[in-house]
C-alpha cells in the first residue's frame, strides 16, 4: 500500500533521529528524460521524500523561481500523463516516495477519479493541492484515502486555533505547515524559533501526525529544523536547475550536489 | 440551479460562497484564508453601517460624479430604424469608467481594516488608473499589477497611474496579460495582507471580490431606475439592457436592480476576438470547460490539461479568459443571454455611435455592446427600448482605433 510506504518512510526517519528532507521540484523540467534524472539523482543523494510539482501556468502561490520551471515544463509541452510517466519509471528503481503538489484545476481538467486511478498506478503516495483548502477539499481527500494516498492538509501561520484543530481532525496522516505568508522561495520572514513553535502547537494538537515544514528554507537555516518531523527545499533546487541549463551543466549532477548538502546540513 | 426573487444577486451563493452550488468559492491557498475571512466578516458589518453607506454615497457623488446620464441615442435610432434605442453613459465617470465604484469602496474599506497600502490588478487600465486614482485621494500607498503587453497597449492610462503616484508593475509571465496580473497581484497578496489590502479589478477572484465589487458597480443601476421612472413613468414592458462582458463587473452593476423584472431582457456581450481567430474571450458564448481560476470555478477558456489559453481580443479590458461566477450563475439560470461581437463588429459599432452621437464615444470594450444594439435594433419595433451601458471613454483606446482605421495621431 502507497500510503503505508510514506508513513513507513517518516518512521525510519525518525528511528535515525533526525528529520525527513523533502526536495520540490517541477516535474518536466526541462524536460520527461532530465527530470527522471534529476528525480533518480536527489533520491541517490539521500532525500528521503520527493515532491514532484504538477504545475500550473495560472498559479497563485508559487515564485519566481518555480515559476520559472513550470513555465518550462508546459512549455516544453509536457502534460499531466508525462509528469505520471516520469514518477511510473521512477517507481520501478527506486523506492523514495513521490509526492504530486498542484493545482485544483488540474485535478479538475483530468478528472478526480482518473487522477487517483493514475496515482494508484504510478505509484504515488501523496497529494498536495495548494488551492484546494480545508473543508472545500474533503470529498477529494476521502477518495484519495479510500485509496491509500495520503492527501495532505496544509496549515499556515494565521490558521488561527479553532480552524487548526478542525483541519487536524480530518487530517491523514501527514500535514504540511507553510511556514510564513509568502508565496515559496522568498527569505524567510520568520524566525526558525517561531516557526517550531506553531510546529510544536500542531504536535500538540495531533502528536501522531507528521508534519512537514515547507517555505523559505535553504542550506542556511534547514539546520534549525533538524528536530522537527520534515523540511522541504523547492524554490533552490528549482533555481539551481535554471543555473545549470543557463549554464550548460549537467542540473542532474548538481541538484544532486545540493541534495547531498542539505542532507548532511540537516543530520549533523 | 434557481434564481431566487427579493434576494440580492450577490448573496445568494451558498455556505461555501458557490452560486447555484457550483460557481465561485474560495478556492486559494490557506496562506489567504484569514485576510478573506477578515474581509467577509468587515464587508458584512460595512454594508450595513450607516455610516458607511453614508461615506460611499458622498464619494461616489463628489467624487466618481453620480449620477451619470441616462440619454437617447436618437440619431442612432433614427439612422438604424426599429427599436428606441438609449445609453447609460457610464463613461462620464471620474476616470472614464466604471472602475470608479469599485475602486472607491476598496480604497474605504482599506481604511477602515487600518491598512494603508492597497494594490490591485488591471488589464486595460481603467481598474488600475481608477485604484490608483482613489488610492491618492485616500492617502493610500498603491501597487498595480498589469501585464507587459497592456502596459504597452495602454501606456495611457499607465501614464495616469504613474501620475498618480502608483507603483506600476508590468508582470512579464505566461500570456503578460490581465489573467497574468490578477495571478502575480494574489501572489503579492499572499506575502503582504497582514499590511495590504487587495483590490480584485472585476467581478471575479474568490467570493468576496465579486461581492463587494458587484455591490458597487450596482450604484449603475441604483441610479439609472430612477432615471428610466423619470423617462418613461413606468418600468417599460418591453426593455433589453446590454453590456459587455469581460469579467461581468459592470454588466453585473448595470443589471443588478433589473434582475427580478422577468419582461426585461439581459444581454452580455463577450469579445469574439478577430473575424477568423479561434481565440475568443468568451466562455460563456462558446460554453467553454467549468474550471478553477483565480480562487473561483467559473467557466474558463482552458485546454484539456486544464491549462489557461491564451485569448486575442482588440479590447483588452475584455481579453480575460475566465468570467464571473455570477455571470455563469445569469447564464446557467437563463436569467441572462450571452453573445459574442468581433473586433471588427466592435470597430464598426465605434464608428457608427461616435459619428451618429458625438457626445456618445464608447471604448472598445462597450462598442462589444453597440455592436449587438445595432445587430437586433433594426428587427424590433419601436416599443422596445434597449439600453446601453457604454461603461467605458474611447480617449485610452484612441491609438489603437486610429491604427486600424488608418489614421495618424
Amino acid at each position: 500500500m502507497t500510503s503505508s510506504s510514506l508513513i513507513k518512510s517518516f518512521e525510519r526517519v525518525k528511528e535515525d533521529n533526525r528529520a525527513a528532507l523533502l526536495t520540490y521540484t517541477v516535474g518536466g523540467d526541462p524536460d520527461k528524460k532530465t527530470s527522471l534524472n534529476i528525480f533518480k539523482s536527489i533520491a541517490e543523494s539521500g532525500a528521503d521524500i520527493i515532491e514532484c510539482g504538477l504545475g500550473h501556468g495560472a498559479n497563485i502561490g508559487d515564485g519566481g523561481a518555480i515559476q520559472d520551471s513550470t513555465y518550462r515544463a508546459l512549455s516544453g509541452g509536457i502534460k499531466t500523463d508525462d509528469i505520471f510517466e516520469i514518477i511510473e519509471d521512477f517507481k520501478k528503481d527506486y523506492e523514495t516516495d513521490v509526492i504530486i503538489m498542484t493545482y485544483q484545476n488540474k485535478i479538475m481538467a483530468y478528472g478526480e477519479e482518473d487522477f487517483i486511478k493514475k496515482c494508484i498506478s504510478s505509484k504515488v503516495s501523496g497529494i498536495i493541492c495548494v488551492d484546494w483548502p480545508w473543508p472545500l477539499n474533503l470529498d477529494f481527500a476521502k477518495k484519495c484515502k479510500e485509496n491509500s494516498i495520503v492527501f495532505i492538509q496544509l496549515l499556515c501561520p494565521t490558521t488561527n486555533e479553532d480552524r487548526l484543530k478542525n483541519i487536524l481532525n480530518d487530517a491523514h496522516e501527514v500535514v504540511y505547515y507553510i511556514s510564513m505568508l509568502s508565496t515559496t522561495g522568498q527569505k524567510l520572514k520568520v524566525s526558525s524559533d517561531e516557526i517550531k513553535k506553531r510546529f510544536n502547537l500542531i504536535k500538540k494538537i495531533s502528536p501522531d501526525k507528521k508534519c512537514i515544514i515547507g517555505f523559505g528554507i535553504t542550506a542556511d537555516t534547514i539546520n534549525d529544523f533538524k528536530d522537527t518531523d520534515a523540511c522541504v527545499v523547492g524554490s533552490a533546487l528549482c533555481r539551481e536547475i535554471t543555473r545549470s541549463i543557463n549554464e550548460e551543466l549537467n542540473p542532474a549532477t548538481n541538484v544532486g550536489n545540493m541534495v547531498s548538502d542539505l542532507k548532511q546540513k540537516l543530520s549533523s | 440551479m434557481k434564481l431566487e426573487k427579493g434576494i440580492p444577486l450577490i448573496d445568494q451563493h451558498d455556505e461555501n460562497g458557490y452560486w447555484g452550488g457550483k460557481f465561485g468559492g474560495n478556492q486559494i491557498a490557506e496562506s489567504l484564508n484569514y485576510p478573506i475571512e477578515e474581509l467577509t466578516r468587515e464587508f458584512e458589518k460595512l454594508r450595513n453601517d450607516e455610516t458607511f453607506i453614508a461615506e460611499r454615497d458622498y464619494y461616489f457623488k463628489n467624487f466618481v460624479g453620480a449620477p451619470t446620464p441616462f440619454i437617447k441615442l436618437e440619431n442612432l435610432t433614427k439612422h438604424l430604424g426599429g427599436a428606441q434605442i438609449y445609453c447609460k453613459l457610464v463613461s462620464k465617470a471620474t476616470g472614464g469608467a466604471h472602475k470608479a465604484y469599485n475602486a472607491v469602496v476598496h480604497s474605504l474599506i482599506c481604511k477602515r481594516l487600518g491598512k494603508t497600502y492597497i494594490g490591485g490588478d488591471t488589464g486595460a487600465g481603467y481598474a488600475g488608473k481608477m485604484l490608483s486614482m482613489a488610492a491618492a485621494k485616500f492617502n493610500l500607498k498603491c501597487k498595480i499589477f498589469m501585464g507587459t503587453k497592456d502596459v504597452e497597449r495602454q501606456s495611457i492610462n499607465v501614464f495616469s497611474m504613474r501620475s498618480y503616484g502608483a507603483e506600476v508593475v508590468p508582470v512579464n509571465s505566461g500570456s503578460q496579460t490581465l489573467v497574468d496580473a490578477v495571478s502575480e497581484c494574489m501572489r503579492w497578496w499572499t506575502s503582504e495582507n497582514e499590511e495590504a489590502h487587495m483590490c480584485v479589478g472585476s467581478t471575479v477572484g474568490p467570493t468576496i471580490f465579486v461581492k463587494i465589487c458587484a455591490w458597487s458597480t450596482a450604484q449603475i443601476s441604483r441610479e439609472m431606475r430612477k432615471q428610466v421612472m423619470d423617462e418613461f413613468g413606468e418600468v417599460p414592458k418591453d426593455m433589453k439592457l446590454i453590456n459587455c462582458v469581460g469579467g461581468g463587473s459592470s454588466a453585473a452593476g448595470f443589471w443588478n436592480e433589473w434582475i427580478d423584472y422577468d419582461n426585461i431582457e439581459l444581454i452580455g456581450v463577450e469579445a469574439g476576438g478577430p473575424e477568423g481567430s479561434s481565440k475568443h474571450a468568451a466562455p460563456l458564448t462558446n460554453e467553454s470547460p467549468i474550471g478553477v481560476l483565480h480562487g473561483a470555478t467559473q467557466y474558463v477558456i482552458q485546454d484539456d490539461q486544464g491549462e489557461i489559453e491564451e485569448t486575442e481580443s482588440i479590447s483588452a479590458g475584455l481579453d480575460y479568459p475566465g468570467v464571473s461566477p455570477l455571470h455563469c450563475f445569469l447564464k446557467e439560470t437563463g436569467r441572462a443571454r450571452y453573445t459574442s461581437a468581433s473586433d471588427e463588429e466592435a470597430l464598426e459599432a465605434f464608428q457608427l455611435v461616435s459619428k451618429n452621437e458625438g457626445f456618445v464615444s464608447p471604448s472598445l470594450e462597450p462598442s462589444h455592446a453597440f455592436a449587438e444594439a445595432i445587430k437586433i435594433a433594426p428587427k424590433l419595433s419601436k416599443d422596445t427600448i434597449i439600453v446601453v451601458d457604454s461603461c467605458g471613454d474611447s480617449a485610452k483606446d484612441s491609438k489603437i482605433i486610429a491604427e486600424r482605421l488608418g489614421y495618424k495621431i
